[in-house]
This record gives C-alpha cells, structure tokens and sequence, in this order.
C-alpha cells in the first residue's frame, strides 16, 4: 500500500497520527540511544526519492518550528510539497537547518551544519542520511548506550571521526537505508574497519 | 478515554519533547532546554517526568510508578492512573514486567534491562544551582566544564565532617564531561546510574530534559583519599530480611519504637512472597 504512488503529493501519512507517531518515536529514540542497532520504520510513505524510514522521521520530528533542508535529488517539487502539507515545516538552508535530509552524498560538504554552542550544544543540526546499505557491520563504536564495542556500516568514517572530536558539539546522524534505520549520535567514537588490525 | 489525545499533550507538544528527548540523548548530562507545559497536577508532583513519559509512551507499554520506591503512594497512585486514563496503557507494580517505569528519588532494587526505560521526576536539575544561583553563570560553568567548585563542596565537607556528608542527589560526571545531578535518589542507588536501560530525566518547572544512554560512564565524584561510598541504612528490612536494599526507617510508636523495611515494596513483596512460598 503506497498511497503516494497514485500521484499525489498529500497520502503516505500515519493512519493513526497520534500512536503511530509514538511507536516511530520509540524506534527512532531507541536506535539513538544504542548506536549500531538497527530498526525498522514502515508505517509511511514519501514520494520519491524519500525513503520509507527518511518518510517516518521527518513525519515524527518535524513541524512549523524546525527549519528542514532538502539537499540534491530529496530537493523535488513533490517532495516540498509532502513535506509542507504533512508538517508545515519551513524549508531552509543547510546553514539553518534543524534537520537535513538526502542522500549522504548530496549532504556533503558536511560543514555547512550547525553544531550547536559551548553553551547550547542541543543548537545542532540532525541528518537523516540515506545510504545504499546499512548492516552491523564494519566501523567499531564506542562510546554512550554502547556496552563493549558495537559496529555500523557507515558510508565513511573521516568526516564522522572528526564530528565525534567536536563533542559536546556536532551534528547526530541517522543513517536510512530503505525501512532500516540507525542512529549515531556525536558521541561514538568510530574506528575504522581497516584501522582494526593493529 | 475519549476527549484526550493519546498520552495527554498535544502533537506538537510530543514532538517538541521528543526533540528534547535525543538531543539529550546525544549529550549525555547536558541539559536540554525545552518549553514545559502547564500539567494537571502541580510543580513538584512529577511534573517534568510526566511530559517525558507522554512523549516516550506507546500503547504497548507496561508503565510502573514510584515515589521513594513505593508503589502505593498518592504521587505513584495518581500519575499511575493519569496514564491509565488519558493513554489506556497496562500497569504494574512488578519491575520486572514494566517496559516504562517513572521514578520520584530511587531507582528499583532489581536490575533494569535493555528493554526498559526509567524516567527520573527532577526537581532542581542543575547541580551547581545552590552553589551558582545566577543561570548565565552556571551555563558557562558548564559550556567551559568548569567544575571546580563543586569539588569545593565536596571538600568543605569533609572538613567539617571527616567525610563527603551529601547523601542523596550526589552528582556525578555522565560521559567524562557534564557534571550531573541525578535527581534525589539517595547516594546509595549511583552505582545503579550504569544501566542496560534508557534513563530520562525530567524537570518541568525548570523546563529541563536529560539524559544517560544505556552503559554510559557513571562517576560519583570523589577524591582518592575519600572515594565515594554507596550507603544505607545499617541492618536488614524488618519485613522480608533483606540485607542488600535500601532501608527506610519507620516510627512504631511514641516510645521510640522503630523498623527499618525495604523502600522498593515491590522487592520486599517478592522476596516475602518467594520466602512463603518456599
């Protein structure tokens, strides 16, 4: 059931807003909170090229007072369009976005977004990064909500490493990939795969 | 019940506390400012852990209330049943069965699991506040993790004390960075603060949300000549024999008589009940 793919820029949204808005909310806490799980997010759909996952974020977490970025190909007619009509969320530059949504290439340079101050750390941007897979596997974290050692395909680790050095400052990131969700928030610290074998 | 949202506060309300919620979740310790709302019940009644648990509820969940570790209080009594009618969620008393558990000062005697949330009611989240009344200067203290004056406290009283005398609400430093007060659970619950669950933290007069991720680094502070210490009352629960839990003491009579019981009555319940049984 795609109540989006008929055309229209106004369907795909939670059948029931309330308890489905809290069941997202629970995966979407839950996957920040133990960076390297996983989740699963179905419940709506976007027009293209968002993703079901990219859909149930934005849905969740966005209203009138949250300036939304559209980066690259995410930056579509009908996209605006969804995006208004569910949430009436300004859209904005990447500079003063609160959230950013595309493909993790087409959020790059990664720059651009808000990391918050010394004093209001919570002033940052979140990204809602699609990528082609997403599996445990890969870099290592470490850090908060993570008990030894957990691990995440990221798309790379460089620019991640150096987010995590920013801390309490940065950016906090979730990764789409289709329905599969997972969250990495500016506090892991990411080694990468090849880094390992020392 | 109908004529409520589910869970309460409005749409937009949940979405701004959930905002809160990660951000929160993604500096451990820091406080995370966040538009409270007016509640049905007044300040100090749980105000701020009320609009957590709203925010974080779904229908599924199985909530348990408790005030100082008891179920059976007004505070636990009435939040339990506000939930029960604006949300139509299962409740109980047994940690073990909750999935979403809110707490006024103690966490259970039962070790919490990773499918567990623990939501904290705070009243005074900043803990430099009776240190720094002005909020411009305790938000710089923080910004430049200038804590040293804290250390002052802790020191002052083990000069006049012979040891670090602050018994409940003993902060702690959350991630090696944001020193933290941890709500006004006695200092003897700290070590429990690393924890397989997601630990909330709200404060609605203050307008605060923060957070602890499951296994984040957890340290009372303390100094190497006077480590911190967990700490109870002496003896066992006089009820079910409990030599590991938290006591409280409770006055008998007027000629002095008293008892010590366990203050989590869910714990002392199931071991009287497992102690029956057998």
């Amino acid at each position: 059931m795609s109540p989006t793919a008929d055309g229209t820029r106004f369907g795909g949204g939670f059948t029931d807003p309330s308890r489905d808005a809290a069941r997202a909310f629970r995966t979407i806490m839950t996957v920040l909170a133990r960076p390297g799980e996983i989740g699963t997010l179905d419940q709506v759909h976007a027009p293209a090229p968002l993703s079901q996952a990219q859909a149930a974020l934005i849905l969740t977490l966005c209203d009138t007072n949250t300036g939304v970025h559209l980066a690259g190909a995410a930056d579509d007619s009908a996209v605006r369009d969804w995006v208004r009509f569910h949430t009436g969320a300004p859209l904005v530059a990447a500079e003063d976005a609160e959230f950013a949504v595309g493909t993790w290439d087409a959020l790059q340079p990664l720059d651009r977004f808000a990391i918050g101050t010394s004093e209001y750390p919570d002033r940052s941007a979140t990204l809602f990064a699609e990528v082609p897979v997403l599996a445990p596997e890969g870099a290592t974290l470490k850090g908060p909500g993570i008990r030894n050692t957990a691990r995440l395909s990221l798309p790379e680790t460089g620019a991640l490493q150096d987010n995590a050095t920013l801390f309490p400052l940065g950016f906090d990131v979730y990764f789409t990939c289709g329905t599969a969700l997972a969250g990495l928030p500016r506090s892991t610290q990411i080694t990468a795969e090849d880094a390992q074998c020392t | 019940m109908s004529g409520y949202n589910f869970a309460y506060l409005d749409e937009d309300t949940k979405r701004m506390i959930r905002r809160a919620i990660l951000k929160a979740l993604a500096v451990p310790g820091y406080q995370v400012p966040f538009a409270s709302r007016e509640m049905p019940m007044p300040y100090g009644w749980g105000t701020g852990g009320v609009q957590v648990s709203a925010a974080v509820l779904v229908p599924e969940d199985t909530m348990k209330v408790i005030d100082q570790g008891a179920d059976d209080t007004t505070n636990a009594v009435s939040i339990r049943a506000f939930f029960q009618k604006t949300a139509d969620v299962a409740v109980t008393e047994a940690t073990g069965k909750a999935t979403l558990i809110q707490t006024r000062h103690r966490i259970p005697e039962e070790p919490l699991t990773k499918d567990q949330i623990l939501v904290y009611q705070v009243p005074i989240p900043e803990p430099l506040r009776f240190l720094e009344p002005r909020e411009t200067e305790t938000r710089k203290m923080h910004a430049l993790a200038e804590y040293g004056l804290m250390h002052v406290k802790l020191y002052e009283d083990i000069a006049r004390h012979g040891e670090i005398a602050t018994s409940y609400a003993y902060p702690v430093e959350a991630a090696g960075r944001y020193v933290m007060d941890p709500s006004p659970i006695p200092k003897f619950d700290n070590p429990k603060l690393h924890s397989a669950a997601i630990q909330l933290f709200g404060a609605g007069r203050e307008q605060r949300i923060y957070a602890l991720p499951p296994y984040t680094p957890v340290v009372s502070l303390d100094f190497e000549d006077h480590p911190f210490e967990a700490r109870k009352a002496e003896g066992a629960c006089g009820l079910c024999g409990a030599e590991d839990s938290y006591l409280d003491e409770v006055i008998l009579d007027d000629r002095g008589g008293r008892m010590f019981v366990c203050s989590d009555t869910d714990y002392c319940r199931t071991r009287r009940e497992a102690e029956e049984a057998a």
